[in-house]
């Protein structure tokens, strides 16, 4: 038997780990040089969460997806261009600042109001979804605020599987210490899921998708509502690159046998 | 004035305290010495007795929670549990280690308590006021911030302070009640993923890297997934290092390719991984990109042997590269190794 879910992913857009990143202090806080020209992609972990609700989603007719995503208007519309092919959803766009910077309880605020208002959630049937860190701010809270705020107390973190049963109920496996994973059941919705890696691999693209996604994110890009979010009393006192600068000792002319020798005196040094 | 309380939980035992709770305990009583402030210490576990001896030479304020259904990591017992242990000391600041059990639930806790949160603490300073130091885009760049709001929860990263540890005494302890919401969520136990033996050790000195390397073509024109298996392994049992990997190398399993059957993507370090904290850090077979790298922060002592003099840990990011075939070198070392253990 399907159960019907309504699944609302959070996945905010961050720059392409390929990059290099400079911290630069404006007259609104702290940011990244060029911030807004850097190439940025789907949040990774928040990405393997919506994989994972579009795999769930598929498998439950009649259920609905949501991704709800918070950044400048013009930077979401680039990479939804390319999400938008690798599976079906309605994107419900915030327009607001990007970066790690900005407060988490002040993102969480905004986006628990969007979830509360959309328009035909069912909360009993929620499961809010989303990475347990960014790779903006990686505190691991916005999620746990975001549940807290909408009344859910049944919240997972570093999520790396769901099995949905019969009657409901799910079994989840999340990290914790040590290599290992926590097993829980759970009566059923509404519940939280922070997802690590998952088991899914990036869906390819297809462009059938990616034209009829379109359709509807353009027009909800356009209707974006534009947000500040407040520093609540958070302050800045510096940010900066590291300053270790390590000077590598490249060794190319030893023999197999002289490196062992020197890894082994290495491994053993206390 | 600020009130300092230092949470704290029960390891698998039940009874005593994670190491992790107890270097959240040395980094409270530091930073009350440094305000003048007054501390508290909350402890969760299913019976506090032996945790609160533990603690007794700390002359703090002794604050439990008990019984049965904080025996288990559970998001709605433990928000319970740490609201009540909060309202309880009327805590401004609130310490907690950055463990699985209190990561899931510290925002949420702070949010009922009107408060803020900031989590992957590295550092306390300040002169005056409390200063935390944090990294942001992943290790990437590390900021210092402060905030107004209180009550402010500072969860703290694992190694960043000394394990507390004095005599044992019997202690007194005030036991707060807690009224339970409905659970829903059972926890049924804990799953090792990886065949075999456990790989991923976080209090080994030393983190061993496997690249994709390992698993690519090598100069015969052969793949040797097998033998670079036995290597690793072999290491890993002469050593008791802990078990790293590149996101390529995990990934190869989804992908058809070659696959060293004991590794998971929880052995990945990087941008989407882990960042453990070890002395010492050795890189085989690995290219060393920016995204992998990120997870080297807190590894201070960097050895790689790649084939590539080009490779990433040649600019500035490892200390010694020994540019080499991995195969040859680990084969050597295992066997030196095994030697001395003889
Ligand atoms: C969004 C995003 C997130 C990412 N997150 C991560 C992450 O968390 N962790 C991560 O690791 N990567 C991550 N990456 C990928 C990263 O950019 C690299 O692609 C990856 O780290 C490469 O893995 P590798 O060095 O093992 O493999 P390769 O790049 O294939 O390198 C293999 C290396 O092995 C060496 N080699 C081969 N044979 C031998 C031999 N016999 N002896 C010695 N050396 C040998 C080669 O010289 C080469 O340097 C991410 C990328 C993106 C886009």
């Amino acid at each position: 038997m399907a159960n019907v879910l309504h699944i609302v992913v959070c996945a905010g857009i961050v720059p392409d780990p390929l990059q290099t990143l400079e911290p630069v202090t404006g007259p609104a806080g702290p940011g990244l040089k060029n911030e807004m020209v850097l190439p940025a992609v789907l949040d990774p972990w928040a990405a393997s969460a919506l994989y994972e609700a579009a795999a769930l989603a598929a498998k439950n007719p009649g259920s609905k997806l949501w991704l709800v995503s918070l950044g400048p208007k013009a930077k979401l519309q680039q990479v939804m261009m390319t999400v938008a092919q690798k599976i079906a959803f309605e994107l419900v766009p915030i327009d607001g600042p990007i970066g790690g910077f900005p407060d988490a309880h002040s993102t969480a605020a905004v986006l628990a109001e969007t979830i509360a208002a959309l328009p035909g959630l069912d909360k009993a049937k929620l499961l809010l979804f989303g990475g347990w860190e960014s790779a903006t701010r990686g505190a691991g809270v916005t999620l746990q605020l975001v549940g807290e705020r909408l009344g859910i107390i049944d919240q997972f973190q570093g999520v790396d599987q769901i099995d949905l049963r019969d009657d409901g109920s799910f079994e989840v496996l999340e990290r914790v210490e040590g290599g290992k994973h926590q097993v829980s059941v759970c009566a059923g919705t509404p519940a939280v899921l922070g997802w690590a890696t998952g088991n899914l691999a990036e869906p390819r693209n297809n462009p059938q998708t990616g034209m009829a996604n379109m359709r509807t994110i353009m027009p909800a890009l356009q209707k974006a509502k534009p947000t500040t979010l407040a520093p609540n009393g958070l302050r800045y006192v510096s940010v900066a690159l590291p300053k270790q600068q390590r000077t590598t000792r490249v060794v190319k002319d030893l023999t197999p046998d002289e490196i062992a020798a020197e890894l082994v005196e290495w491994i053993g040094a206390e | 004035m600020e009130t300092i309380l230092v949470l704290t939980h029960a390891d698998e035992t039940g009874s005593a305290l994670t190491k992790a709770s107890l270097e959240a305990v040395t980094a409270g009583k530091e930073l009350a010495a440094r305000l003048n402030a007054s501390l508290a210490i909350g402890i969760v576990a299913i019976d506090a007795t032996a945790a609160a001896s533990a603690l007794a030479s700390t002359v703090a304020r002794l604050l439990a929670v008990s019984g049965e259904p904080f025996a288990q990591p559970r998001y709605s017992t433990d928000a319970a549990a740490l609201e009540a242990l909060c309202r309880a000391a009327e805590a401004s600041i609130v310490l907690a280690p950055a463990s699985a059990r209190f990561a899931r639930v510290a925002a949420g806790v702070a949010h009922r308590l009107g408060g803020f949160v900031d989590t992957h603490i590295t550092a306390i300073g300040g002169t005056d006021g409390v200063e935390a130091t944090r990294w942001f885009y992943r290790q990437r760049v590390e900021a210092v911030l402060s905030r107004d709001g209180r009550p402010w929860f500072l969860l703290l990263d694992a190694g960043t302070h000394a394990a507390f540890a004095g005599p044992p005494a019997p202690a007194q302890v005030e036991q707060v009640a807690v009224e339970l919401p409905a659970l829903r969520t059972t926890v049924t136990g804990l799953r090792a993923p990886s065949q075999g033996t456990q790989t991923i050790r976080p209090d080994a000195k030393l983190l061993f890297v496997a690249g994709a390397g390992w698993t690519k073509k090598q100069s015969d024109g052969q793949v040797h997934a097998a033998e670079a298996g036995d290597l690793i392994l072999g290491f890993l049992r002469t050593t008791g290092a802990s078990l790293g990997s590149s996101k390529s190398l995990v990934d190869q399993g989804g992908e058809g390719q070659p696959v060293l059957p004991f590794l998971t993507h929880l052995n990945q370090i990087g941008q989407t991984g882990a960042t453990p904290r070890h002395a010492r850090g050795l890189s085989t077979c690995c290219h060393g990109e920016e995204p992998h790298v990120v997870g080297w922060r807190f590894i201070a002592d960097r050895r790689a042997i790649n084939l590539d003099p080009n490779c990433g840990w040649t600019r500035g990011k490892a200390d010694v590269v020994y540019i080499a075939d991995a195969f040859q070198v680990m084969a050597k070392v295992n066997s030196l190794l095994e030697a001395k253990k003889a």
